[in-house]
């Protein structure tokens, strides 16, 4: 018996909905459909009337959710895909995110945006959106990298009285699996250790941190011990978790997915050289995604963003100076 | 209509006296179609009200101090000097604070209402202002689709003024009337004269009947003239001079006040006792909030998320700056 990340986020989804009848779930083709990956898969026939299908209105989606947050209710709303969270940009970057601040009353959503490349997916189905919104004050972002996370930062997501972008990577919807669904989560806002070591720390976060691992193992077998820090909310981003694996290994590279220009790789880099500086024995370096939109053909995409095999060559570079 | 005139008056002032930071936005000549929105609503109704809205906020409810204390910035206002002027509003009052990206508010309105559907409120409406620019944006579509779809007891209230800022009608759309656009979804339009009070009075409590009696949407559209600039910072010299002359450039206050007088309703009197009333209630309002402290950026918590523990710190970063 094993449980997938996908079937952790619907588990997840049934689960705040039984428990709690402020939740509701809005978007499109969430209803008997299930959802273009399956996310909701007969959770409108399990809780009717509260699994809505919704126009194709990203905008108007969000909008909604607002509203009904405001009203006491906490949505969660499916994005099909991460990339169509743009034209809904508006609504969550200056209406959700700027409403407790503004008047003091929380606003409960989360939006749940199926991200990262899959083989084939092209430059509209494949795009990493979780800098963009950790970029703007008053929002949560999570990048669950395992299916236990998936699960437990899923319920906490819609737990929290403010607006949560819930990144789930759609490369590790099938592919990742765990024997049983957690029962105990780490809190919010804390880094994982995902693997210990003390010549170099990778930090990541999402899918990559899958490859982070992989790539750790590749470098054990050539004697080097990689810790990898996985960091589960990028905002708030666990800068003392970093710090301290930095201050046991001296080396610091950042794996991220998303493009390159800013973001989280530059965001962790930018911590450690401001905070830690002292703490780093080689300059701190950083792999992301190349600066086009995300190509379709397998063999652009594979060259597009990191893989095992880059992050591995990139920490035998920094392990070298 | 008479004390949200004096009140945007008495805000002209205070900006043209230096004592109001930003901007201030007057409803002049748009006070019937809003007032008689406001009027149409009850509590436990739903309003989203727009820039030119301060006499529908005043007929739902708001007092008058909100908005005092919203364009001086004073702490005891409901946004506390973290937003101004018309982007105020108390959410859990049914007053949604309106942000300046038009057509955002009528989902926000939307949602509420769908909150309102599930928890089993019956007899809600939700009223959101828009402007003929802002019938131009994909929120608006978006949100008048939605609201058709889920069958919302939405009443959307579009005020053609005539301009989006400097922008005439016929730069902003091209359908022979906004009437048009209600069409494609499915929902109800109504026409009203906004210069007419009465009509205005009639026409929107129709709206709001016929969408609270289970409807579906409305969408209402009023025919006006904006009677000033777009703000106060605005010299609106675009606004064509025929306009300003035709029955639509009437003062939808000044036909209110000679149908009082005509119809033997009030007398000049009256009127003049009435604009007494209210100038007195504005004065002592402005009087009061002059006295109220402004917001203290040291004492100021400078956080954005209602889970406080969640909130990142970069003083380290980012030094404060020291008084």
């Amino acid at each position: 018996m094993s449980i997938t990340y996908l079937e952790a986020i619907r588990a997840a989804q049934a689960k705040a909905l039984a428990d709690d009848e402020r939740v509701f779930i809005y978007g499109q083709d969430v209803g008997a459909f299930g959802g273009a990956f399956k996310a909701t898969k007969n959770l409108a026939r399990d809780f009717p009337g509260r699994v809505l299908d919704a126009p194709i209105s990203e905008d108007a989606i969000v909008g909604a959710a607002i509203g009904a947050a405001i009203e006491g209710m906490r949505p969660i709303i499916e994005m099909q895909y991460a990339d169509f969270s743009t034209p809904g940009l508006n609504q969550i970057i200056n209406q959700a995110a700027t409403l407790f601040w503004r008047t003091q009353v929380p606003c409960p959503i989360t939006i749940r945006l199926p991200s990262g490349g899959t083989s084939g997916a092209g430059p509209f189905h494949s795009q990493s959106m979780e800098s963009l919104y950790a970029h703007y004050p008053g929002l949560i972002v999570m990048t669950p990298a395992t299916v236990e996370d998936a699960y437990s930062m899923l319920l906490e997501a819609v737990a929290i009285d403010d607006p949560v972008i819930f990144c789930e990577h759609k490369r590790l919807y099938s592919h990742l699996k765990a024997p049983a669904l957690p029962t105990e989560a780490m809190p919010v806002g804390k880094a994982r250790i995902a693997r210990a070591g003390r010549d170099l720390t990778i930090v990541t976060y999402s899918a990559m941190v899958q490859d982070a691992l992989a790539a750790a193992e590749e470098l054990a077998a050539e004697g080097s011990e990689i810790e990898v820090v996985d960091l589960r909310t990028i905002k708030p981003l666990d800068t003392d978790t970093v710090m301290a694996s930095v201050a046991r290994t001296g080396r610091l590279l950042c794996v991220g997915e998303s493009f390159p220009w800013g973001g989280v790789t530059a965001e962790v880099i930018a911590r450690v050289a401001t905070e830690g500086f002292g703490l780093l024995d080689a300059p701190p370096q950083r792999l992301n995604a190349k600066d086009t939109p995300i190509p379709y053909h397998p063999n652009l995409w594979l060259v597009h963003r990191p893989t095992a095999q880059t992050v591995c060559a990139a920490a035998r570079n920094l392990l070298q100076m | 209509m008479l004390l949200s005139r004096v009140l945007d008056e008495k805000m002209a002032g205070l900006y043209r006296a230096g004592k109001i930071q930003g901007g201030v936005f007057l409803g002049r000549g748009q006070e019937a179609l809003s007032v008689s929105m406001g009027l149409a609503l009850r509590k436990g109704d739903v309003f989203a009200p727009l820039i030119r809205d301060g006499a529908g906020r005043l007929a739902f409810g708001e007092p008058v101090l909100d908005a005092v204390r919203t364009y001086l910035g004073s702490v005891l206002g409901p946004m506390r000097g973290r937003d101004g002027n018309v982007h105020r509003g108390r959410p859990r009052e049914g007053i949604l604070p309106m942000i300046s990206h038009l057509g955002a508010m009528i989902s926000v309105v939307n949602g509420a209402l769908m909150a309102r559907r599930f928890k089993k409120m019956d007899g809600c409406v939700g009223a959101a202002s828009i402007g003929d620019g802002g019938t131009s944006t994909g929120a608006f579509h978006e949100a008048l689709n939605q609201a058709a779809v889920e069958r919302l007891p939405l009443v959307l209230v579009v005020a053609n003024n005539q301009y989006a800022y400097s922008t005439p009608n016929k730069r902003q759309f091209a359908c022979k009337d906004l009437m048009d656009k209600a069409v494609g979804y499915g929902v109800p339009a109504h026409r009203v004269d906004a210069t007419d009070l009465e009509e205005c009075l009639r026409v929107l409590a129709t709206a709001v009947a016929q969408t609270r009696a289970g409807g579906g949407p409305q969408m209402v559209v009023g025919r006006l003239l904006r009677l000033c600039g777009h703000g106060e910072h605005d010299d609106p010299t675009y606004i064509d001079p025929q306009l300003k002359k035709s029955p639509l450039g009437r003062d939808c206050l000044k036909v209110a006040e000679e149908r009082l007088l005509s119809e033997g309703w009030a007398d000049a009197n009256a009127i003049r006792a009435l604009r007494q009333e209210v100038t007195q209630e504005v004065d002592e309002a402005v009087a009061t909030v002059q006295r109220e402290p402004a917001p203290d950026p040291y004492t100021e918590n400078w956080c954005a998320l209602s889970s406080s523990h969640l909130t990142e710190v970069f003083e380290i970063l980012a030094p404060a700056a020291q008084p």
